[in-house]
């Protein structure tokens, strides 16, 4: 299987390799049209501030590439955020997979949200297997509202998506790479998508 | 809901862990690594490592580790100690470190907050503020405690916030090492002043304290070393207490 982790220059990518390497696999780091095009599972990281990640995005031409992708692709963090149509967080535009507009949370919480918080109303092969309310580890000061996309909810100051889904494309809000052996187990779940 | 959160400090010379450690199921006492895997089994939300050593070879030494624990562990990390500019975070981010804390060099040059926020996102930014109180006032420390400077606690705390800290790890120097609990009315100021969460540092002693740092103290996650180290609270039994005490914790 050939595992695609797409390298625009965001994010923690070191964590997600390791932790594809526990599960058994190998992946590859790419900036490449065509190495993303032939990969069986594409994985979309991103840290960081979401205007210019998107600035690097369409400097190398790949947010024109990602929607058109056929195959499992995840976006994790701000790669999820980027899928959406929008984002409040310096007011870009999206790559639009996910018909959401990204929003900050208000100062009636701290932000940003930092640390474990639960999914439930599971509702994808991405879950198999995995309990409702199990902790995942949560980095983030924006987040997309409920949508018929929401694949999981998580409570902080609102309920929110804190997973989407689209056809082939699938987004966490939180890190899997970093939310224990469960979180690696939802990693595990997509690479056997 | 979002848990408070444990986190066990380790503190790392030339790439050993140096705080005498008691686990009789260490094959090596030493190793940081096979202690942050013990920890994360054991149901610890964070680590943070301390790097202290002093040496040239720190930098690579420090990578190293940075890499193996990394490749090791499943829960995220932050690495501190002496990182003075936007490479030393470059590369130890770039080897799996989810978060960086700085302490003296952001004293010394505060814009560097501001230059790693933008660069590498709030979200990995820590700011760690040594205070204690003189003459009734919370005065940040450098150097361990040992060097007092001009800034008070709470307007240095708000500072750091607005150049774009993620998080502020606060160690009360008055406490640290006491064992006597943590400095709870300094950290309720601090969680009503800022509007980042907050990490409790210096004087655990016993859960009871662990308990009064998250209800009075209104901290987000609380940090300690020995009491870990030396299994005087093992990190399940003292989650276990938390919940039964009503605070939301991830077993």
């Amino acid at each position: 299987m050939k595992i695609v982790i797409i390298n625009y220059g965001a994010g923690n990518i070191q964590s997600i390799m390791f932790a594809i390497e526990r599960l058994g696999f190998k992946a590859v780091l790419s900036n490449n049209p065509d190495e993303i095009k032939a990969a069986d599972k594409v994985i979309f990281p991103g840290v960081g501030e979401a205007s210019s990640a998107m600035k690097m995005l369409l400097a190398s031409g790949l947010d024109s590439l990602i929607p058109t992708l056929t195959q499992p692709v995840l976006g994790i963090c701000l790669g999820m955020q980027l899928m959406c149509n929008k984002s409040e967080e310096g007011n870009t535009n999206g790559l639009g997979i996910f018909n959401i507009d990204v929003i900050k949370f208000t100062s009636k919480v701290k932000v940003p949200q930092m640390g474990w918080n639960q999914i439930y109303n599971l509702k994808s092969a991405l879950f198999d297997g995995i309990a409702e309310n199990e902790y995942m580890y949560l980095v983030h000061s924006f987040y997309a509202p409920l949508c018929d996309e929401a694949i999981a909810t998580t409570n902080y100051e609102v309920e929110y998506a804190s997973a989407l889904q689209k056809d082939n494309f699938y987004g966490t809000q939180f890190h899997p790479e970093k939310s224990g052996d469960v979180g690696e187990k939802i990693l595990g779940n997509f690479l056997k998508l | 809901m979002l848990t408070k959160r444990i986190i066990p400090c380790l503190d790392i010379k030339n790439g050993r862990t140096v705080k005498g450690v008691n686990f009789v199921d260490l094959r090596d006492a030493g190793d940081p690594v096979e202690l942050a895997k013990i920890y994360s089994d054991e149901g610890a939300d964070e680590l943070v490592f301390l790097d202290i050593s002093a040496t040239e070879e720190r930098r690579k030494t420090l990578v190293d580790l940075v890499r193996k624990v990394a490749s090791t562990i499943n829960i995220p990390f932050t690495v501190g100690g002496g990182i003075s500019s936007v490479e030393d975070v470059e590369i130890l981010l770039q080897n799996g470190a989810d978060k960086v804390s700085i302490n003296s060099s952001a004293v010394k040059n505060p814009q560097l907050i501001n230059d790693l926020a933008q660069k590498f996102g709030s979200q990995c930014v820590v700011v760690a503020i040594d205070a204690k109180q003189i003459d009734g006032r919370w005065i940040v420390h450098l150097v361990g405690g040992k060097v007092p400077t001009e800034l008070n606690l709470f307007d240095w705390a708000k500072e750091v916030e607005q150049r774009g800290a993620g998080e502020i790890l606060f160690t009360s120097m008055d406490n640290d090492g006491t064992k006597n609990g943590f400095a709870n009315e300094a950290l309720a100021k601090l969680s009503s002043l800022v509007n980042i969460p907050i990490i409790a540092s210096g004087g655990a002693g016993n859960i009871q304290h662990f308990v009064d740092t998250f209800i009075d103290g209104k901290a987000d996650a609380a940090l300690a070393a020995s009491v870990f180290h030396f299994k005087e609270i093992e990190i399940k039994t003292l989650k276990k207490e938390l919940k039964n005490n009503n605070i939301e914790v991830r077993i």
